[in-house]
């Protein structure tokens, strides 16, 4: 079984590039050029060094002793969320950023939800001086202040989205309206592993340094290169991607990715894409996404705003439909429980994502040993607000 | 043969098209409008079908699909009220969408209704050309539906080349690289586009559309294809207290 995109920019039913022919020359460049670019060796010293200097890469891979404790396992948490600007997104966007600079790109457009993958194109955008435009639907750009400022601080544009339910698959769509009128001089940093083929691919191999360094620490500390078990929160899935990667072709270890349940599946305020979804196309390819029975697109809820998307990419639909990932949710109440769980088992306050995949340890049976990954995606001081009204701290 | 294809074998000058989202601005206003456009002397039309996520389309045709949404359009509505299409309205008629949701109605179901009602083609701006012809063109030929295919000036004479050969009706010309309801400029580089598409002795027909608002703009695109497709524009202007009037108010200008 290929759970790798083939030579039409397809994982099995999943992924295309379905896009009106205004954006046709941008993805086509890209999709021509992307993997001659990441493969140059100039290009990856240039990646990795910024990666390591910059955001502080390696990230450490560390055995949480109380929380193995009481769950019986070896946990190892991934922590990406001492990475610079407090999560993983930032290995995508140093690595477009490096991309669009090849490209002769003067001008950098990106969507965002919670902000966190707005901030992290920011910084890479001040890094280099380049331009930057993020969109950001009007309703988001209110609950997520702080990384507005953030953004401003660091010279991007912030640019509401009035259209549509006013959030993240919105903000998706203005950054697609802009890239048609800019066709020449722009690139648009997607933050997951969503949007037509190259993007899914593409995003994936920036993330996949998180497996990468995983498998390396993995043999230092087990004596062993694969776990039993990796788990990661999955939005559009590029943290989970990443923490995937490298482990996808060695079916014994188990893929588990975590998607929001919001207020629960039945609720009708879920992001559970898998339980949820339907076979269909949204911002340029064919995944699952949720929807009515006449193709519009529902609009999501989750209590993290990272979450909070009614699709997945294409890959992981591809490993849900062929079973090789386990596609699991989890609550918010169930995801804000884990959050202090870990604060005050580890001294680690989690984003609210990443928290998701910790709840779902509560919901796994282990065998004394077994080697279990959780990928920590990101940190919780952008989430502090929501920890506090909810534990009325 | 289908009613668009005897369109464009009769005339390849000065075709006005005219879009219109359908549900908007009331959800049985699909055919009144219609009549009332082919009354006031549009060749041919597109009625949209609306989607929650339209990537190609400005503020003005959103904002329209949006009400229509809200409004209660669905697909299955829509082939509903167009039962009675073809006892009310000649001229030919193309259904304008977003893959998604002929995805979910099932692309056969979605091809033999429009046979059934009479529609005689599809504009689908995010169907790709490779997935048109691996999976679709078969389907869409045997009830013989036209597939429009949009060409825009960043598009290479290769690719042309081949969305000429792939085209059974028209090409659909977009005017600038913008989405629809900015206003053309028919500036320099423009006018250059549309020669350069014009010299190409292309098989198909040409029609320009994406910023058509008047007359001056209708007759400039005019000069350098077999006509224009007007929406953003028109949909502006309906007034949804006076259906009628405004159409023909909007249409009374091309005379
Ligand atoms: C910390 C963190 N984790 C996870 C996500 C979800 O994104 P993805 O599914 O692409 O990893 C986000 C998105 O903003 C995030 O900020």
């Amino acid at each position: 079984m290929n759970y790798f995109v083939d030579e039409k920019g397809y994982y099995g039913d999943f992924g295309g590039a379905y896009i009106p022919e205004m954006l046709y020359p941008n993805v086509e460049e890209l999709r021509q050029q992307y993997q001659a670019i990441i493969d140059d060796e100039q290009f990856q010293q240039e990646f990795k060094a910024l990666l390591k200097d910059y955001v502080g890469r390696p990230s450490p891979l560390y055995l949480a002793k109380r929380l193995s404790d009481k769950y019986g396992a070896n946990i190892f948490l991934k922590r990406e969320d001492l990475n610079h600007t407090g999560a993983h997104k930032i290995n995508n966007t140093i690595g477009q950023i490096l991309l669009a600079e090849k490209l002769g790109k003067k001008r950098i457009i990106a969507e965002t939800g919670a902000g966190q993958h707005g901030v992290a194109t920011a910084t890479v955008c001040a890094l280099r001086g380049l331009e930057c435009v993020v969109y950001m639907g009007e309703v988001d750009i209110k609950r997520q202040a702080p990384n507005v400022a953030r953004m401003k601080m660091l010279g991007a544009k912030v640019v509401a989205a009035t259209s549509g339910s006013k959030t993240l698959k919105d903000a998706t769509n203005e950054a697609m309206r802009d890239w048609i009128a800019n066709p020449v001089d722009t690139h648009y940093i997607i933050g997951s592993v969503v949007g037509p083929h190259p993007y899914p691919d593409m995003v994936a191999q920036f993330q996949s340094i998180i497996s990468f360094e995983t498998k390396k620490q993995l043999q230092e500390q087990t004596g062993k290169s694969l776990p039993d078990y990796v788990l990661a929160c999955v939005g559009g899935g590029s943290n989970a991607m990443g923490m995937f990667y490298h482990f996808i072709a060695d079916e014994s270890v188990k893929l588990i990715a975590v998607e929001a349940a919001g207020k629960g599946v039945d609720s009708g305020f879920s992001a559970a894409t898998t339980t949820l979804g339907k076979e269909g196309v949204l911002h340029g390819s064919r995944s699952i996404l949720m929807q009515t029975p006449d193709g519009q697109v529902v609009e999501p809820h989750s209590v993290s705003a990272g979450l909070d998307y009614p699709g997945i990419g294409p890959q992981h639909a591809h490993l849900f439909k062929t079973g090789r990932g386990l596609y699991a949710s989890i609550t918010d109440d169930e995801a804000l429980q884990a959050g202090l769980l870990l604060t005050q088992y580890e001294g680690i306050i989690p984003a609210i994502e990443s928290a998701h995949a910790l709840a779902y340890l509560e919901k796994m049976q282990f065998k004394a040993g077994d080697n279990v990954v959780v990928c920590l995606s990101g940190r919780g001081d952008k989430d502090m607000e929501t920890y506090m009204k909810y534990f009325n701290l | 043969m289908n009613r668009l294809q005897q369109l464009f074998q009769q005339q390849q000058r000065d075709l006005l098209s005219i879009y219109y989202t359908a549900g908007y601005p009331n959800l049985n206003d699909t055919l009144d409008i219609a009549e009332e456009l082919e009354k006031a002397g549009a060749d041919f039309l597109e009625v949209g079908f609306p989607y929650s996520d339209p990537v190609a389309d400005g503020p003005i045709i959103q904002a329209s699909s949006k009400q229509a949404l809200d409004n209660g359009m669905t697909l299955p509505i829509l082939f509903e009220q167009l039962k009675d299409l073809r006892q009310r309205v000649n001229i030919p008629i193309l259904l304008m969408g977003y893959v998604n949701v002929v995805l979910q109605y099932g692309v056969e179901a979605f091809c033999q209704k429009c046979q059934e009602v009479g529609v005689d083609g599809c504009i689908i701006p995010d169907l790709p050309m490779y997935e048109y012809e691996e999976l679709y063109q078969s389907t869409f030929e045997k009830y013989g539906l036209s597939n429009i295919f949009l060409v825009t000036p960043q598009t290479s004479e290769e690719r042309i080349r081949k969305i000429d050969r792939l085209s059974n009706a028209f090409i659909y010309l977009v005017s600038s690289s913008a989405t629809t309801g900015s206003n053309l400029a028919v500036s320099e580089s423009a006018t250059a586009y549309f020669k350069r598409i014009a010299d190409m002795n292309l098989k198909s027909p040409v029609v320009i559309g994406f910023g058509i608002s008047n007359k001056e703009t209708y007759q400039a695109a005019s000069q350098y294809a077999s006509g224009a497709i007007i929406g953003s524009a028109f949909v502006k202007n309906i007034d949804a207290n006076n259906l009628k009037g405004s159409i023909k108010e909007f249409m009374g200008q091309f005379k």
